[in-house]
């Protein structure tokens, strides 16, 4: 039942497809993964300091 | 066909997580307790009043059942925002209500408004700490070591659609939205198989079909049947199965797609109910696979995806939708929801500008491969954690907007508008505007009533029992004109609103 009704689903993503290749392909992959690299830098410098502490201790009360 | 329904009033109450840092044996009920009284909004003290409130009521028809817990902290913290909001300690947790609003829109932008709220209020409260004390709020729903807290959303129903008919359908449309309502978790609990990474913070919590508790033992379709509005006409869904979302597409996908499925419940469109084998099964089974192959049974004896399972209820929606005719907010929730569908059929990653466990994923992936780490490195559930952080300048997810690798929905003034002013369109308005201009003489207030203390012999109550009377449309010149109490309540005609 399920897989007649998927079917008639109309497949028009093709044209979203080729917007996002297009710009993706502005960048080389060099400059996607220093981009990357610098969010996780930036993250890095807000992270709460130890790690495994921080998660020993977040312990919460059950609620609803 | 039937008259046009109406607005659909909605509204969430999120559970948020709290934390001391450099105090682990801080009390949770007065840390969140002093996040409620350092936010400046609140500085009106108005006592929320639980007369009207019976949260025994069962949808199913049991009539009442004393309360599964100790629910009801009254005399706790528990004051009424200016934009009607409720704002509150329960459970150890600080909890935001949003005012009721008219459009998954509209609640979507309440819902981000709290986050600024309790974002404020912990910055507040942490001023007031000792030196290197810092007070942290999570807007997430587990702690990673089995306890859990909601983030529930609220659907008003007209009462004579049959509950069973909202079980029936609600249950796999609950159970297979989750790959697009997951916030993400590292790891298993509650006694689920282990996983590296599943979609929802929730599933592994649910442990019933159908019933009352919300603390534990928790069900899918949960029965507390307590409209807060005149029973004989509503009643109110409450569901508690969702995650608590930062992404505002995601919420209001997560808000706008169930109103959708309820309308079309409501209008008897659904068609056949697709009825899961083993629910409660299926319900973690489909968050524990984030590449979304995972088949779970029907009862007919075939399988199918999460997936195609909302593609079924998208295609039913979209006809009703098409017949029936729509709002603007309709089309647009049609329209978010089918690129989704798209997207995660064709590679969810491509999904995590809008879906919170999407960017998560991306997150994780990223400092896994950059510094070669395993799942169960302590880092990857604080990054998991902090992502929820509702502090603007640590929280992974702002991070992430930052970046801009996430769309957003609302622009920075109307989520400031939102976080001060009422939503016009139901009786919040009346409740938010009253607490703005005579919060001195309110003496208690709750979804539908206030009580007023006007100067005069007895307190005057106004009842506020119809949702979407006390819009801005009926009462602003009302207000406007009535420069005290006392004014207003013989404007209104005595007792009665």
């Amino acid at each position: 039942m399920a897989e007649q009704e998927r079917k008639r689903v109309r497949r028009d993503d093709d044209k979203q497809t080729d917007e996002q290749t297009d710009e993706l392909a502005g960048a080389s992959t060099e400059d996607l993964t220093d981009r990357i690299d610098d969010l996780l830098d930036e993250i890095d410098s807000v992270l709460e300091e130890n790690a495994e502490e921080f998660v020993k201790n977040y312990v919460q009360k059950g609620g609803q | 066909m039937s008259a046009d329904p109406g607005p659909r009033v909605l509204g969430t109450e999120t559970e948020f997580g709290i934390t001391v840092r450099n105090q682990v044996d801080f009390n949770p009920v007065l840390a969140s307790s002093l996040v409620i009284n350092s936010y400046s909004g609140s500085s009106s003290r108005i006592q929320w009043s639980f007369e009207e409130e019976t949260p025994g009521r069962d949808a199913r028809g049991f009539g009442y059942e004393p309360p599964p817990t100790a629910d009801y902290d009254a005399g706790l913290v528990n004051v009424v925002l200016t934009n009607g909001a409720r704002f509150y300690v329960d459970h150890a947790h600080p909890e935001y209500a949003t005012p009721e609003c008219v459009d998954a829109r509209e609640a979507a932008l309440h819902d981000k408004a709290g986050e600024v709220v309790l974002a404020r209020a912990a910055a507040a409260a942490t001023e007031s700490l000792p030196e290197g004390l810092r007070l942290l709020i999570h807007k997430n729903n587990s702690d990673g070591k089995g306890n859990s807290y909601g983030a529930h959303e609220n659907y008003l129903v007209p009462r004579s659609v049959p509950f069973a008919d909202l079980v029936l359908h609600m249950t796999p449309f609950l159970v297979s939205r989750q790959i697009f309502t997951g916030a993400g978790k590292v790891g298993a609990e509650n006694g689920r198989p282990a996983v590296e990474f599943q979609l929802s913070q929730r599933a592994d919590f649910f442990e019933e079909e159908i019933g009352l508790e919300t603390t534990l033992k928790r069900p899918i379709v949960n029965t507390r049947d307590e409209p807060h509005a005149d029973p004989a006409k509503y009643r109110r869904l409450h569901v508690i199965i969702g995650d608590a979302n930062l992404s505002e597409v995601q919420t209001f996908l997560k808000l706008g797609s169930a109103s959708l499925v309820l309308a079309a419940i409501e209008a008897g469109a659904l068609g056949d109910p697709i009825v899961l084998r083993r629910p409660v099964d299926a319900v973690w089974q489909v968050s524990h696979d984030p590449t979304l192959g995972a088949t779970v049974e029907l009862d007919d004896g075939s399988s199918a995806t999460a997936l195609a399972i909302q593609w079924l209820f998208f295609e039913r929606v979209s006809k009703h939708v098409e017949s029936a005719g729509g709002t603007d907010v309709d089309r647009e929730v049609l329209r978010v929801w089918e690129e989704i569908l798209i997207d995660l059929e064709a590679d969810p990653a491509r999904t995590s500008d809008r879906l919170d466990w999407a960017a998560k994923r991306f997150l994780l992936d990223g400092f896994r491969h950059r510094d070669t780490l395993a799942w169960g490195d302590p880092k990857m559930r604080l990054l998991d954690l902090q992502y929820h952080d509702v502090d603007p300048a640590r929280g992974l997810y702002h991070r992430f907007v930052g970046s801009g690798r996430m769309q957003r929905l609302f622009t920075p003034r109307e989520i400031e508008t939102a976080v001060t002013h009422p939503p016009p369109g139901t009786r919040a308005y009346f409740r938010g505007a009253c607490v703005a201009k005579y919060g001195h003489a309110i003496i208690a207030a709750n979804w539908d009533s206030l009580l007023f203390d006007t100067g005069g012999a007895s307190l005057k109550r106004v009842p506020m029992m119809e949702p979407l009377k006390g819009r801005r449309d009926l009462v602003a010149g009302l207000i406007d004109r009535s420069d005290t109490p006392a004014d207003l309540i013989e404007a209104l005609g005595g007792d009665h609103g």
